[in-house]
This record gives C-alpha cells, sequence and structure tokens, in this order.
C-alpha cells in the first residue's frame, strides 16, 4: 500500500494554478483595464484554490496547454 | 421633423397591487355578456366603450377619441374569493415552505438573517453579483428547517398539487389550504424576510401573487371581428373574461345567499381554473379550455410564446421593404460579383439618390421615363419630407423641370448597385454576401456557379432573397466588408470556400490531361474568353502548330507563381514519383507556369484548403483571386464544351472474364463468412476485448465482407476502360466516387441498418425467405449484385431498407443540428474581440484573453496555424527544391 497521499496537482490534466501577489494583480487589472469580478470565477471551494490557499478576492493565474497556442494562459478571481 | 428623444435608464418589473389595479381601471365589469340586442355594448360588460373602441364608428367613452387615437383602457374584476395566479405557483410554494405558517418569519436564525442584510445594505455592489446564489442557498435552507427559529411552531409540511392546489400534511391526514389562508399567509411574511428572499417589497409585495382583482385588458387588445354574415365572433381572451365574470358573480350570489361550503368550493375552483387558463392555456395538469368548436383557446401567454409568438414572430422577426425574392438560375457569363436581377425587379427596388450638379440632368431623364419604364424612378422626395409618386403624376415632365438640389430621386436600380444576396437558412456568414447588380431579363436571380458552395444552393428550384442597401454608409459597408470576392477564404478553416463544382473540375481536368493538344483557333476561343492576350509559343511545329492543354492554364496563372501538391487523382502509392507520376498528379507550378500534373478537385475546387486556387488567393490577393475565378474557370468550363463529355452504360462495363472473377472473390468471402459462423457454433471463435462473442463476429463478418468489396473494387477500377467517363469523373473529383463506380460496376455490398448487418422485420431473421437464426452473408443484407446487373428482389428490399435509413437521418439530423444552431448564436451572438485582443461579453466580462488562446484569424491562417513553415521554405527557395 502506498502511503503517500495523492494530491491532484499532480495529475497531468489539471494545468499549472498560481496564487498572483498584490503587486501582479494591481498591474494585470490595469492592463486589462478591468474589475476582478470582469474575470471569469472560480470558486474557493475548488479543489485546487483550496490547495494552493486562495481566498476570496484573490486572482489565480492558470498556465495550460492548448491545441492552438501551445501554452495558454488564463485567470480566475476567486469567489466565496 | 423634430423628434424629441429619451433615454431608457432602467426598466423595472414587479406585480401590481390591488390598489393600483383599482387605480389604472376604468371601471368594474360585472356582466358576462358583451352585446345588448340592438347591437350596443353593454357598459359594465367586456367590451365596454369605456374600455376603448375597435368600431370606426364609435367614440371611447373614457377618452372621447376614435379608432387610431385612443390607445384603451383597462377595466377590473372583482374577484368574490381570491385566486392563485399560475404564474407564480412555484414562488408561492418557495414561500410557503420557507416561511413560518404561524408567524410569517423566514426560518432562518435572526444572526443568518442579520448577516445577509447586513451584507445587502453595507455592500450593494457585491450583493448585486452574487444575489442570485445566496437566494437559492437560503431558500434551500429553510425549507429544510422543522421548526421556527422565532417563535418555536412546529412547520407543517406543504404539498403542492399541480397546478393551483395546496395541501398540509398533518398528523390527522391532509388538509387544503385554500387561496385565502395562502393569501393570508403571504401577508405575514415581514418585508426585511422577503428581502433577505431576494424580493423587492415595494415592487412585488407576495400577498400579490395571490389575485383578489383582476385586470380587464383594453378592448384594442382583443378586438373582434364582424364575418361576412354579419355575425360577431369575439376574440379568444374576451372568451375566457367572460367565463371568468359568469362564474364569479355566481359565486358572489352563492356566498350571499349563505350557500352551504361544498357548492362554494366547487364554483370556486372553477373561477380558479378560468383565471389559470386565462393565463395560460397550455398548464399540465389541467385540461386545456376550449372553444364551442373544440379548438382550444389562445390565452395571454399563448400570444407571447414560441416561435408564432409576440417574441419571435412580431418583435424579433423583422420585415423589410427594398427587397425582392425569385428562383435562381446559374449563368457562367457572370462575375462572381455580380447577380443578375430581372427588370420585372429593377423597376420595382429603387436607390435613393440625391440631386447634385452632376447628375441633375441624368435623373430628370429618369423622371421623364417615369415608373414603367425600365431605367426609371418610381418616387421624388423634398426636402421637406413630401414624397411624389411618379405613378400618379400627369405631366412628368414638369416634374422634372422642377427638380433642384437636395431633392431626393428613388430610382430604378441599374448595373453596378450593390445588392445583399441570401439564401436560407443562412448558417454562416457566406450566406449573405454583397453582389452587384446586374440587370438581366426573363424572371429569375442569375449567379456565378462558383458562389453555389457557399450559399448551398442549387438549380432544382430553389428561391434566394435580394435587398438593396439605401444608405451610403450601408452601401459602403456592403461594399468593402460583404463583396462576394471578400468572402472567397472561409473564417472556419482557411480554405476559399468559393471555387470550382462538377463541370468546372472536369474541363480544367481534361484540358491538362498529357494528350491534349490544342488547334490555333481553339487556343485563341478559349484564351479570348479570359481576355488573356499573351499568346504563348506553339510546343509543337510541325506537321501542325499545336498547343498543349498545360500551355493553356499557364497563360491564365498569374506570374511569379510556385507551387506543388499532390492531385485529387494521386493514387496514394507507397513511393511517390513525382515527376514520373504514372498518372500525372504530381502537380508543379513554376513562375506561373503549369510544369506537370493534372488541374482537378484538389487545385481549383471549393472548400479544398492548400489547393491552387487558395495559393494564388493568397501570394497575389483577392483581385488576382477573383480575377482567377471570373476567367480562368469560364475557359475550364468552355473546355467541356470544346471537349464534349457524356456517360454510358459502357463506362461500368467489366469484360466477362473480370466479372466471373468478381463473383468466385465474392463466393470465397462468403465461405470465409460461413468459416466464422462454424467457428462460432463450435466455440472455437476468440473473443474481442470489450465485445461479446456474438459481436465479435458480427465484426469479423463485417470486415471481411468489406474487405472484399474493397478487393474486389480495386480491380474493377483496373478493368474499366481508360476511356471511361464515369471513371473520370470520379478520379477528377468533379463528381461521384470511386466507391460508386464499384458499386455500379462490381458489386453493391453490405446493407446496414443502425451500423449493423440487416435483422429486423420478423423472428431471428430479416425476410420468410431465409432459416430463422441464419448469420449468412445473403440473409442479413449482403449485396452481391451490381447496380448495372441489376438487383434481386430481396437484395432490392435490404437496400431500400439501408436507403430509408439514410433518408430518415438526414430528416431528423436537420432538425436537431437547427435547434441547437439557434441556441447556440443565441448564446454567442455578443461575444467579439475588443481592440485589445481580448474577448469579452457584451457587459466586458472576460472569456478569453487572447482571441483562440494565439489571436489568429482563421480566413487567413494555414490550417489554423499562423504559419506554415513548409510553404514558406518551398517558396524561398523557389523552383530550386523541385529539382
Amino acid at each position: 500500500m502506498l502511503k503517500k497521499k495523492f494530491t491532484i496537482l499532480d495529475h497531468e490534466l489539471v494545468p499549472k494554478h498560481i496564487l498572483l501577489t498584490k503587486e501582479e494583480k494591481k498591474q494585470l487589472l490595469e492592463q486589462l483595464k478591468i474589475r476582478p469580478e470582469q474575470l471569469p470565477w472560480i470558486r474557493a471551494s475548488d479543489p485546487v484554490a483550496k490547495l494552493i490557499g486562495a481566498k476570496p478576492g484573490d486572482i489565480v493565474k492558470i498556465v495550460r496547454k492548448s491545441p492552438t497556442a501551445g501554452e495558454a494562459i488564463a485567470y480566475r478571481f476567486v469567489v466565496p | 421633423m423634430l423628434i424629441p428623444q429619451k433615454k431608457v435608464k432602467a426598466i423595472s418589473f414587479g406585480l401590481l397591487s390591488p390598489d393600483v389595479i383599482r387605480k389604472i381601471s376604468v371601471g368594474s365589469i360585472i356582466t358576462p355578456d358583451t352585446y345588448e340586442e340592438d347591437g350596443t355594448p353593454i357598459d359594465t360588460g367586456p367590451m365596454s366603450l369605456r374600455l376603448g373602441t375597435i368600431d370606426p364608428t364609435q367614440k371611447c367613452k373614457t377618452c372621447g377619441n376614435r379608432v387610431g387615437q385612443c390607445p384603451g383602457h383597462f377595466g377590473h374584476i372583482e374577484l368574490a374569493k381570491p385566486v392563485i395566479h399560475v404564474g407564480f405557483v412555484k414562488i408561492i410554494y418557495q414561500l410557503l415552505q420557507a416561511t413560518c405558517c404561524k408567524c410569517g418569519r423566514l426560518l432562518l436564525p435572526q444572526k443568518e438573517i442579520d448577516k445577509i442584510r447586513r451584507l445587502m445594505k453595507e455592500r450593494p455592489r457585491i450583493w448585486a453579483i452574487i444575489k442570485s446564489k445566496v437566494v437559492t442557498k437560503v431558500l434551500k435552507k429553510a425549507m429544510k428547517a422543522m421548526e421556527c427559529p422565532h417563535c418555536g411552531e412546529k412547520q407543517i409540511k406543504v404539498r403542492l398539487e399541480r397546478p393551483t392546489t395546496f395541501y398540509e400534511r398533518t398528523k390527522s391526514g391532509e388538509r387544503r389550504i385554500t387561496p385565502d389562508i395562502v393569501r393570508a399567509r403571504l401577508e405575514k411574511i415581514p418585508d426585511e424576510d422577503y428581502e433577505v428572499m431576494g424580493f423587492n417589497p415595494k415592487t412585488s409585495r407576495p400577498e400579490w401573487m395571490v389575485l383578489t382583482v383582476l385586470l380587464v385588458p383594453p378592448v384594442t387588445v382583443r378586438p373582434s371581428i364582424t364575418l361576412e354574415s354579419g355575425l360577431r365572433s369575439e376574440d379568444d381572451l374576451t372568451h375566457k373574461i367572460v367565463d371568468i365574470i359568469r362564474i364569479n358573480e355566481r359565486l358572489k350570489e352563492q356566498i350571499d345567499m349563505g350557500a352551504p361550503m361544498a357548492i362554494i368550493e366547487e364554483l370556486w375552483d372553477l373561477l380558479q381554473y378560468h383565471v389559470t387558463t386565462y393565463f395560460d392555456n397550455e398548464v399540465s395538469g389541467i385540461p386545456p379550455a376550449r372553444h364551442r368548436s373544440g379548438r382550444v383557446l389562445r390565452t395571454l401567454a399563448q400570444r407571447l410564446k414560441g416561435k408564432e409568438g409576440r417574441f419571435r414572430s412580431s418583435l424579433s422577426g423583422k420585415r423589410v421593404d427594398f427587397s425582392a425574392r425569385t428562383v435562381i438560375s446559374p449563368d457562367p457569363n457572370l462575375s462572381i460579383n455580380e447577380v443578375g436581377v430581372p427588370i420585372e425587379i429593377a423597376k420595382i427596388l429603387t436607390v435613393p439618390e440625391k440631386v447634385t450638379p452632376w447628375n441633375i440632368d441624368e435623373l430628370r431623364e429618369l423622371i421623364i421615363r417615369g415608373p414603367y419604364e425600365y431605367p426609371g424612378a418610381n418616387y421624388i422626395v423634398r426636402p421637406d419630407g413630401r414624397r411624389i409618386d411618379l405613378r400618379y403624376v400627369k405631366d412628368r415632365k414638369a416634374v422634372a423641370e422642377t427638380l433642384t438640389f437636395g431633392y431626393i430621386v428613388e430610382r430604378h436600380v441599374r448595373n453596378g448597385d450593390i445588392a445583399l444576396f441570401n439564401r436560407q437558412p443562412s448558417l454562416h456568414r457566406m450566406s449573405i454576401m454583397a453582389h452587384k447588380v446586374k440587370v438581366l431579363p426573363y424572371k429569375t436571380f442569375r449567379l456565378n456557379l462558383c458562389v453555389c458552395p457557399p450559399y448551398n444552393a442549387d438549380f432544382d428550384g430553389d428561391e434566394m432573397n435580394l435587398h438593396i442597401p439605401q444608405s451610403e454608409e450601408a452601401r459602403a459597408e456592403a461594399m468593402t466588408l460583404m463583396l462576394v470576392e471578400q468572402q472567397i477564404l472561409s473564417p472556419r478553416y482557411g480554405g476559399p470556400i468559393i471555387g470550382g463544382t462538377q463541370d468546372y473540375i472536369l474541363g480544367a481536368y481534361l484540358l491538362s490531361q498529357k494528350n491534349t493538344l490544342l488547334t490555333k483557333e481553339e487556343v485563341q476561343r478559349l484564351l479570348f474568353l479570359a481576355d488573356v492576350a499573351d499568346f504563348p509559343e506553339p510546343a509543337i511545329l510541325k506537321p501542325k502548330r499545336l498547343w498543349t492543354g498545360k500551355q493553356v492554364i499557364s497563360a491564365l496563372l498569374p506570374k511569379g507563381l510556385n507551387y506543388t501538391l499532390r492531385a485529387s487523382a494521386c493514387r496514394k502509392c507507397g513511393e511517390c514519383k513525382k515527376f514520373e507520376c504514372p498518372y500525372d498528379a504530381y502537380v508543379v507550378v513554376a513562375n506561373g507556369e503549369l510544369v506537370a500534373g493534372v488541374i482537378d478537385k484538389k487545385s481549383i475546387g471549393a472548400g479544398e484548403p492548400e489547393s491552387l486556387l487558395h495559393r494564388i488567393i493568397k501570394d497575389f490577393g483577392i483581385n488576382v483571386g477573383s480575377w482567377f475565378l471570373d476567367h480562368a474557370f469560364k475557359v475550364f468550363l468552355n473546355y467541356t464544351f470544346l471537349h464534349g463529355f457524356t456517360m454510358n452504360l459502357d463506362d461500368v462495363l467489366l469484360p466477362l472474364e473480370v466479372l466471373q472473377e468478381i463473383q468466385k472473390r465474392l463466393r470465397e468471402a462468403e465461405a470465409k463468412v460461413w468459416e466464422l459462423i462454424e467457428k462460432y457454433k463450435r466455440g472455437e471463435l476468440e473473443q474481442m476485448p470489450g465485445k461479446t462473442l456474438e459481436e465479435t463476429l458480427e465484426t469479423l463478418i463485417h470486415e471481411v465482407l468489406s474487405n472484399a468489396r474493397d478487393n474486389v473494387g480495386k480491380m474493377a477500377a483496373n478493368y474499366l476502360k481508360a476511356s471511361s467517363q464515369a471513371l473520370m469523373m470520379a478520379r477528377s473529383g468533379s463528381r461521384g466516387s470511386m466507391l460508386n463506380l464499384t458499386q455500379m460496376a462490381a458489386t453493391v455490398g453490405q446493407q446496414t441498418v443502425r451500423g449493423e448487418r440487416i435483422l429486423r422485420g420478423y423472428f431471428e431473421r430479416a425476410l420468410p425467405h431465409f432459416k430463422k437464426g441464419d448469420l449468412g452473408a445473403a440473409a442479413r443484407g449482403f449485396v452481391y449484385s451490381s447496380f448495372k446487373r441489376g438487383l434481386t428482389p430481396i437484395e432490392f428490399f435490404f437496400h431500400a431498407m439501408g436507403g430509408r435509413e439514410g433518408l430518415v437521418d438526414t430528416a431528423v439530423r436537420t432538425s436537431q443540428s437547427g435547434y441547437m444552431q439557434r441556441r447556440l448564436i443565441n448564446a454567442l451572438q455578443d461575444l467579439h474581440v475588443e481592440y485589445d485582443g481580448t474577448v469579452r461579453t457584451a457587459d466586458n466580462r472576460i472569456v478569453q484573453l487572447n482571441y483562440g488562446e494565439d489571436g489568429v484569424d482563421p480566413s487567413k491562417s494555414d490550417h489554423g496555424k499562423a504559419v506554415n513553415i513548409d510553404k514558406t521554405i518551398e517558396k524561398v527557395l523557389g523552383v530550386a527544391a523541385l529539382k
């Protein structure tokens, strides 16, 4: 029996989630000229959000594989 | 004319309270009859003159206006007992479940209510966003409570019996909650709790969902019609209102008389039924209200709902002027940017033209010619907005003299005007394109054959619509964005969606054959069609000056074009012999010269990405591309005429020995099938993973039989006459496939229904001609015969079964995909790409940071990729790479 618990972050199909710092967040919102809630949302109760410790109000950067662009970046606004 | 403009700032929806209804109303309606015997409307009836008038001889009693002016006025009915509004039963049910039956409070602890209220007051913007989610949670939680946290009352479960009856489950059994009790309970809900459940108590108190007063719409909403016989026929809504009044009055009487509860309840239920069907006559659980003739009544909800309802038909369904519709027919001599418009239509459709010093003389002439002579005019619009209809002008010459600058003349459409051309179903962008008008005799719209694929048009009776843009902006937009040549490249995959079909491909194929030699006259005729002046040097001088077909094609290709591709005629042999290809399928264009290869579907076909046509458009631009489609294609088509082409029965004739060999091979396959069946019966068959033994057998049999047909087909293709015209069509891709040829010449093969060999009709067999449980090829729908030889009756029947399935499938698929398309488009219609490249919704929420994640426009891409490296290298190295 394997003792080590499997974390979903290791799964191939789960893309990389990165929590943005305050400065990064500000810069992103400035660049896109948007309010945070105009981004797509992610639940704070989302398994990945829980694992990386995202709290409502944060923004998560997601880097994933894309059939068209190779690698694509998306952002999610964390909501309760 | 100055129109005062106001801007809508907000729209709010709410319920009408009984007080508001009484205020709106001009009077109570109490008489269940419409007219007196002398034909005058009863003043207290549903057709009362106080509610407005639809009779041109009468004046409205409320506002004194006549038909056009009087907007109509509402009346009301005081209901003897309250009735539940069907549209709100679901909400009422939720409210009853979520609130205390005794004190009316929301069944949540005060703390939680306060928390939500605080959020609501202090963070209104966030509340607006999360409101719907919070509310569903609140209701869900409150409905679960067994006991009131405020007064401690034990909660009794409420049950809804559709559509409008509520019951309460007490220990002693079920008890009905009548609408007046429902109303009393809703009244008890305090505003504070009501807000937490997501409602606005100012605009919609919950007790207003139980009706005590019913609004009666104005007669203008439900006009009656007088039939030829002089009989009056009332609107469905009026009928329903009469029903409601009749029962209401009866109920009132019974209550006043102190009738027993049973009678009152019976009438009350009847009133509920009538009010329910008055709102919605398609409520499940009750029979729809019917007209005396048995026709189902069309009440309020039915007027709004569905395809024929107010929204989809009256509001979204737009009707337009300056449009025409007729049958289409082909004209290869038109440009792809043109549309042939019959003179008769050109005399009706007009273009407004402002009078200027430069066109005044010309416009005067048009006016003099008038509305009935072709290049004429139908109307003159003066600067003050007055229109002069030239049909009723006696002296048009005099009118023409009065013409000065600033007038607008609505002249007939003429050559070169821009028009939008459309064929339904408008499934993609290319279903509506701009064409230049070409006025022609006869009565059909004409279009170039190359634009058939984007419209998906053929000429078996198809009709199309034509619209004439009326403003300069609209024309400019149509011209620059929607003109056919702007739409050649499909935004779906980047290939040319406009291109050759059928005869064009065949003509190009015949012309580019190695053995095509043309005389001077023939070359002249062909190149003249394309307006090409550069006459090539002949390839052969003696005994006669002769030109090859490839030379003619070369003369049409733009200089500097370099290209290679594998033609449709390519047999996909293991190793490509390139220039030595025995089928001449290796196409090479070097500096605009067709060096080798045949031009066929892969080169000039519609919807072929990476084709010769695609390359021309990408390398030389849209103008050269549309020149090629207009001129070169005319040459291809005319070569078909020059060459002559027909198909006959001999095209699919095989030598006797070959036919015998085919039959032998089919028998062998059949034997193999029997072998498999024997193996299966002995239990020796090895089961395939994920399949039952029977499925394994079916798969193996399928494989054997389809291999047999493929082998036989290949053999047939090899032994068909080289001159077979049918074969030529299949090779070039102009029409028909090798499979079609196989089915005609060799064997039709296995027929399937639902992807399986045929087994339906009788118990364990398809037809009574076979034994039960016969698994053999013949018994399960294998057709040995070819179409040429003819099918046996049993084979014919199997073939019909398979064919029928195909027809049913297409019918079902079109309706299903049509509905899917409608929903998709409704969902996606206001997504747009901002200038920063992000994809956003109408309210500016971000969907993608970069369109398609790579920001590539598919119509300008190479198969979805921004650059095609192979082609770029080839282009840089040029002809050198080919050698």
